[in-house]
């Protein structure tokens, strides 16, 4: 029973863990840039969702403010992109990790400002209640992230795969060159990926808020969420979510049978485990080109 | 000379830090296949990209139909009718070989696109059978394949086809070149066609074009060019006589 209840746990968190991942493939794979600030734009996310939403703040209806979220996120997704990200274009990765690591600081210390340093909770309809299976009692915020987070890995897997602009970003990440050659408006693309990875960050720290309290440093599991990404293999969608849920699986259970002080080091221990054993990941797409 | 489907003037671009180009013009009427021969170096690639707009040219200009088109975006050139085909056939490895020809019709809005599929799979066969297949799982050749056919779905006026024969067997070059043809008298495409397969390719095209180290160094139709003899030394690598060969050092400089 117990093992059931921190099972659905983990995968809650874990599912939080894997957007978050999502939003670093998807860059990544689009842009060959790596955003260390997808943490704190998940807390961003959060913190405007909460803004909007919350009786002492905003005060509009939970569902705009989740969609008022997800839109701010977006727009500001594809904004870093044009202002911070496009003159680095062609610069080298490390330009693009200290921007993004220092923009990551940025967003803390404005979120700060804004909402304090002291934590919040979001009001959600559902907030506090429970489902109840025989024995088992399981919260219903829980239950309700991990159906949220199916239910848009599927609308993201639709797009990727049945859309012409989901195929064309696909297009763009596989091979640059080939995707300018076709006409695909590549600089328009980055943009929108960006877009979409805001888009993708508010969803998961709206699921992060609705699972206990928002601080302006909750953006640091993006380190958790990263290891995630590595797991999975760093260029895969679907290994960046099963990488989060791993991490997210194992974090409860190394906390309840593993002594105290070791149970923090368990994520870490499998992302080194798996970089010894599939060093590309679990989902590598890893091919070499035919000559 | 004007009215031509693609003019180029004075072309000046860099490929990297090195001026790779050096001062092109060149034609291609409509409805004809003009190729440019030139050994590894030449400027051969990097005089397409800029046609295409994936290079800005230093210098210069380019127009398509009587429209200047240098320093447009590649997307906007695509619109206009010029497909790029580039070398070593970059396709896309993980999309399906379906997927790959609707990226090559991106820029297209039409409902038509189903049905150009399937026109233009007629042109290669061996796709038909793969189009569920990633295309990176393909051979070598039918990669090459699929990169024309996936220009074609852009419905180009002109074609610019980047070594089409490259690392491919005798008969599937042939192949290739037997489509090229037929897509210039079936469709009336224009292509402009860089080959280092020189026989080939002065057998297929109308005119040609001979790049050395970034200029053109002799132009003329096919046939005139095959009965040069620089042409039949250099490129086609004919039988000489002795005397001829004796003087071979002072001839290679004859173009400069």
């Amino acid at each position: 029973m117990e093992d059931l209840q921190l099972m659905v746990g983990g995968l809650a968190n874990g599912c939080v863990y894997g957007l978050i991942a999502l939003g670093f493939v998807l860059i990544y794979k689009a842009t060959e840039q790596v955003n260390f600030a997808q943490g704190d734009m998940m807390m961003l996310g959060a913190f405007i969702a909460i803004g909007l939403g919350n009786e002492s703040h905003g005060g509009l209806p939970f569902w705009l403010a989740c969609v008022g979220a997800v839109v701010i996120m977006a727009a500001f997704g594809m904004a870093m992109e044009r202002t911070l990200l496009r003159p680095l274009f062609g610069q080298s990765q490390i330009a693009v990790v200290i921007l993004t690591i220092a923009f990551g600081f940025v967003l803390r210390f404005i979120a700060g400002a804004i909402w304090g340093h002291d934590p919040l909770v979001m009001d959600h309809p559902i907030a506090g209640t429970h489902v109840t299976f025989g024995p088992v009692v399981l919260s219903a915020d829980e239950i309700a992230v991990i159906a949220v987070t199916v239910l848009l890995t599927g609308l993201l897997y639709l797009f990727f795969s049945r859309t012409k602009l989901g195929i064309a970003m696909q297009a763009a990440s596989q091979n640059q060159l080939a995707a300018y050659y076709m006409g695909i408006p590549v600089k328009r693309i980055h943009g929108l990926t960006w877009m979409l990875a805001g888009a993708t960050a508010a969803a998961a720290g709206i699921l992060f808020a609705a699972k206990g309290s928002v601080d302006p440093s909750a953006g640091l599991l993006g380190i958790k969420a990263f290891a995630a990404a590595v797991i999975g293999g760093f260029g895969s969608l679907p290994g960046a979510l099963l990488g989060g849920l791993i991490i997210g699986l194992v974090e409860p259970f190394a906390a309840r049978y593993v002594a105290a002080g070791y149970a923090q080091i368990a994520p870490y221990a499998v992302l080194i485990l798996v970089l010894i054993f599939r060093p590309h990941g679990l989902f590598a797409q890893v091919s070499g080109k035919k000559l | 000379m004007s009215g031509a489907l693609l003019e180029v003037r004075n072309l000046e671009s860099y490929y990297g830090p090195v001026l790779a180009i050096r001062g092109i013009s060149l034609d291609v009427q409509e409805g004809t296949i003009v190729t440019v021969l030139g050994a590894n170096g030449a400027g051969k690639t990097t005089l397409l990209k800029t046609i295409s707009g994936v290079l800005n040219p230093e210098k210069g200009a380019v127009r398509f139909a009587g429209e200047a088109i240098a320093r447009k975006e590649p997307d906007a050139i695509v619109r206009r009718g010029i497909v790029h085909v580039p070398e070593g056939r970059e396709i896309f490895p993980l999309l399906t070989v379906a997927q790959n020809l609707e990226m090559g019709a991106y820029c297209r809005a039409d409902r038509g696109i189903a049905a150009d599929i399937s026109r233009v799979v007629d042109y290669f066969p061996i796709l038909q059978e793969r189009m569920a297949q990633p295309a990176g799982t393909l051979s070598g050749g039918q990669q090459q394949m699929l990169a024309v056919a996936r220009g074609l779905m852009a419905r180009p006026k002109l074609m610019l086809l980047d070594e089409p024969s490259l690392g491919l067997s005798p008969l599937l070059v042939r192949g290739i070149f037997n489509v090229i043809r037929r897509l210039n008298q079936e469709r009336g495409i224009s292509v402009l066609l860089v080959e280092q397969n020189a026989r080939l390719a002065l057998e297929v095209a109308d005119f040609g074009y001979v790049m050395e180290t970034g200029r053109i160094v002799l132009d003329g139709s096919t046939e005139a060019l095959k009965e040069s003899r620089d042409i039949q030394e250099f490129y086609l690598g004919g039988h000489q006589n002795s005397a001829r060969g004796d003087r071979r050092w002072k001839r290679r400089k004859s173009w400069r």
